[in-house]
């Protein structure tokens, strides 16, 4: 089908909204009714129809003004996008992951014509075709790694394996849950994971790296992780924290279900065949608590979970002081009826 | 992860006789479509129906990476082995259909080098060649130290010195040619990345110099297949599934296991990439501990076997599959 894409802004007077479509396709991360790390990985082979799962780079509504908001932050912050020098070939193959997923999987909306390394690019959304040489900078107006991150949604962070272990060696990173690019640059698993509380003595970051290194050409990886964010804001960085930290406190009762969004990532893992690096995609999906709840499944449920979150949890996510608010909000839809298994809606 | 490994079923379609130990096989996709494109370092394994018996080896591309139109290993054969080399030499024919696993890299080169200095060991040359083919295309800087038995089995010799006579150095040891090596590893530029394949005693001895020279232990890069040897019949019980069965003097525990119908992790089957370390519940007897993953404390305390390599002489051995 074809996409409607939205008109609307991620900062200033917050003009993002989900239709319908997007509501009842949202990711909802939680599959029961409460919540602890896990190594959540499957295989990320595709998934229903219409799901953010189905494609290989999900392609939604909030294309087109996505792409706007990273062209800005990469204006006034060209640091967040990053490719230390050995990672030139990654990008490469990052390049042609999308563009090859993004032509076959979307045939009305993008298309790649290759002769040879004469390659021809044309993504209609964006109204951008570009004839180049594969393989030779020279012939983009960017480095391989921004030139095709500018046109998807979602932070990449690509990653150099060596050592048994994953570097964060280049990335784009514009829409993210308050961490850092330019602060982690050149760091391994172990390493960019620090701040993370009580996972690492659970063991979880031993195994997701051990089941990460594995991870082989042609069977990419998938898994959700969520946070909470007041206003759709993608750019919730560490830089920009002065301007939207201060937004927390703005939450009332009144305003709660409309400011109060919650951002889940759908995280995937790819095995990059020149380079044998990784690219780890990062997509951010928000939704407002009162959108949320017309899923009547989903508004119980994200209530216990809201509640029940250990604190350590809950600060890390930076939404413990605004806990009692969300928490009042969402009681008023959950009357205590069972819920179903799984992130389906009923 | 061998319950996701994506596999291809190909075609073989040229076989070329190098030298009276190596032969080279050519596949190409069975669909007509192109392979995949990997990094140089890589292998694929081959799956072999040998009568009752299916191989799984692992052989390391040797063509040229951004080839995708065909893929080409070099197999030495193995007179006193298994028989996987030996069914790819006597058993394999021009236009047979077989399956090989996507590539996989556990032989990366470090992009980060500034020199990549290779050290090879006879029928070890070949992911090399992969490796300068990726390299030469994007001006990589290598320098490749070729030792074999002398020129009638010096696989690609000729093929490489006529290609890259500055950078290919070649030792007959026939002819009493060494490598010099405490020399070649002294006049190295900073950030030179060394690169070893080969038999077990050259890895040995390259890694044992380069540590004693205070190489650091990052840049020395090795690769080292064991092929499962044979030995003696044992039983083994697998707890999870509740199965027990004879393993075969010329299969290794983990073919006794995929032949039992149980679906078990792999990667590498060579005992390197620790993909198939399984929990060992009882043991009435000793485990042979043949792989170069376990950490000497993990094969001593006999919980631990990698069963695509090590096995095991008893009663009986309980595994946590």
């Amino acid at each position: 089908m074809t996409i409607q894409f939205n008109d609307e802004t991620f900062r200033d007077d917050y003009t993002f909204t989900n239709s319908e479509r997007a509501i009842k396709r949202f990711p909802f991360p939680f599959h029961e009714d409460s919540y602890m790390y896990s190594v959540n990985m499957e295989q990320h082979q595709g998934g229903p129809e219409g799901s953010i799962y189905e494609k290989r780079f999900d392609v939604d509504e909030h294309y087109i003004s996505e792409m706007k908001d990273r062209a800005l932050v990469l204006d006034e912050d060209p640091l967040r996008c990053q490719s230390l020098p050995h990672m030139t070939l990654a990008g490469w193959d990052l390049l042609e992951l999308i563009m090859v997923s993004k032509s076959e999987d979307y045939p009305d909306l993008f298309e790649l014509h290759r002769d040879g390394n004469n390659w021809h690019w044309i993504n209609k959304p964006l109204g951008i075709e570009q004839k180049f040489v594969f393989m030779d900078e020279s012939t983009l107006p960017y480095g391989p790694m921004e030139y095709i991150t500018r046109q998807t949604q979602g932070d990449f962070a690509l990653l150099d394996q060596r050592d048994e272990n994953l570097w964060m060696d280049a990335g784009t990173v514009t829409t993210q849950a308050d961490w850092s690019l330019d602060f982690d640059i050149g760091m391994n698993f172990f390493e960019w994971h620090a701040p993370v509380p009580l996972a690492a003595e659970m063991g979880v970051f031993k195994r997701a790296l051990k089941f990460l290194l594995n991870i082989q050409q042609g069977m990419p990886a998938r898994r959700l992780n969520w946070t909470m964010t007041v206003n759709p804001l993608l750019d919730t960085s560490p830089e920009n924290y002065h301007k939207w930290g201060v937004q927390k406190t703005t939450l009332t009762p009144e305003n709660v279900g409309q400011k109060q969004y919650l951002r889940v990532e759908l995280q995937t893992f790819f095995r990059l065949p020149r380079s044998n690096g990784m690219v780890f995609p990062i997509r951010c999906y928000l939704i407002s608590l009162e959108d949320l709840v017309t899923i009547p499944k989903w508004g119980r449920r994200l209530h216990r979970v809201i509640r029940d979150v250990p604190e350590e949890l809950a600060t890390y996510k930076g939404f413990i002081d605004n806990r009692p608010l969300i928490v009042d909000y969402l009681s008023k839809f959950d009357d205590g009826a069972p819920t179903s298994d799984g992130v389906w809606p009923d | 992860m061998s319950a996701g490994t994506n596999k291809i079923g190909v075609v073989v379609t040229d076989i070329v006789p190098l030298n009276e130990l190596v032969t080279r096989f050519k596949f190409e996709r069975a669909d007509g479509g192109l392979l995949p494109t990997f990094s140089g370092g890589a292998h694929t394994v081959i799956e072999m129906k040998d009568g009752e018996t299916t191989r799984l080896n692992p052989y390391s591309l040797m063509s040229d990476p951004a080839d995708r139109h065909a893929y080409t290993i070099s197999v030495r054969r193995d007179d006193a082995g298994r028989g996987g080399s030996l069914f790819l030499h006597k058993n394999v024919r021009i236009g047979d259909e077989m399956v090989i696993s996507y590539p996989v890299n556990l032989f990366a080169l470090d992009l980060r080098a500034h020199k990549h200095l290779m050290i090879a060991g006879g029928i070890g040359i070949t992911p090399f060649l992969a490796q300068i083919k990726q390299l030469s295309a994007t001006n990589g800087r290598f320098e490749l130290h070729y030792a074999c038995r002398n020129q009638a089995l010096g696989s690609y010799v000729d093929d490489l010195t006529t290609a890259h006579p500055n950078n290919v150095h070649v030792y007959f040891d026939d002819d009493g040619q060494a490598l010099d090596l405490e020399n070649l590893l002294d006049g190295q530029p900073l950030g030179t990345h060394i690169y070893i394949c080969g038999p077990k005693g050259m890895i040995n001895w390259v890694r044992d110099t380069a540590e004693r020279l205070g190489w650091p232990r990052e840049a020395v890069h090795y690769e080292e297949f064991l092929a499962p040897q044979s030995g003696k019949p044992f039983t083994v019980k697998l707890a999870k599934s509740d199965l027990e069965f004879e393993v075969g003097e010329h299969q290794s525990l983990l073919e006794a296991i995929e032949a039992a119908g149980v679906d078990a992790p792999y990667l590498c089957r060579g005992g390197a990439c620790g993909q198939c370390e399984t929990d060992v519940l009882e043991a009435d007897g000793e485990i042979l501990h043949r792989d170069h993953w376990l950490e000497d404390d993990e094969k001593e305390s006999g919980k631990k076997i990698m069963p695509c390599v090590s096995r095991f002489e008893g009663r009986i051995i309980v595994l946590d599959r």
